[in-house]
């Protein structure tokens, strides 16, 4: 897909390390391929919105950012769930098909189900061509 | 890019905003004082350097404009050795 992905927390790099070294490598083979920030202080984090001041770590929040450097999407979870990475791959899927084609993508659309292309036509009559 | 020679503090940049385009950029609020959040869905991801522990390399400084041109998944979370 062609995706670059960072993580943040405010541990600091050397914790990252030894946290990949001690506890990532025996659950993902040779460890997480991809850069472990260090967000010492927050300060990251309280520009996008994740830093939680009361408990001094940034919070579950995941920004799609495109080649233009806008961010498409995010989400913010407090701490006590996981994320969905099959969500995550369908948004991508999902803006890399709209930033290549011009369509837009209905709810819940997969790579390879029906588009809409905006326009006058389009007008009432999405339910002609979009069937859940 | 040479591996830093690291010592116990190592600066962090932090956030990277330009004070002078941050008015037009970011929707036009003013980002001097207490700077809360600035990043929103459809505007200029605010840029940042940090540093970072990277695989087969080592510790070095990354800035998220590093990454311009390419999709990036920037993803935060609590804490190291935590439970979820």
């Amino acid at each position: 897909m062609g995706v670059e992905v960072l993580s943040m927390s405010t541990d600091s790099r050397f914790v990252h390390k030894i946290w990949q070294e001690q506890e990532l490598s025996k659950m993902v083979e040779g460890g997480v391929p991809f850069p472990m920030l260090s967000d010492a202080g927050g300060r990251i984090g309280a520009i996008y919105g994740v830093y939680d001041e009361a408990a001094g770590v940034d919070i579950r929040g995941r920004f799609i950012i495109d080649p233009d450097f806008v961010i498409r999407a995010m989400e913010v979870l407090t701490p006590e769930v996981g994320r969905n990475p099959d969500e995550l791959i369908r948004q991508i899927k999902a803006f890399q098909h709209v930033r290549n084609t011009g369509e837009v993508t209905p709810s819940g659309w997969q790579v390879g189900q029906v588009t809409l292309k905006p326009g006058p036509g389009l007008v009432g009559k999405v339910w002609e061509v979009w069937k859940p | 890019m040479a591996e830093l020679k690291d010592g116990c503090v190592q600066p962090a940049r932090g956030p990277l905003l330009p004070e002078e385009e941050a008015g037009e950029a970011y929707g036009g609020r003013k980002l001097s004082g207490g700077v809360g959040m600035i990043a929103r869905v459809g505007k200029p991801a605010p840029d940042f350097e940090a540093t970072a522990f990277v695989r087969d390399y080592g510790f070095k400084p990354v800035k998220l404009s590093d990454y311009k041109g390419q999709w990036i998944v920037l993803c935060f979370y609590p804490g190291d050795f935590t439970f979820v």
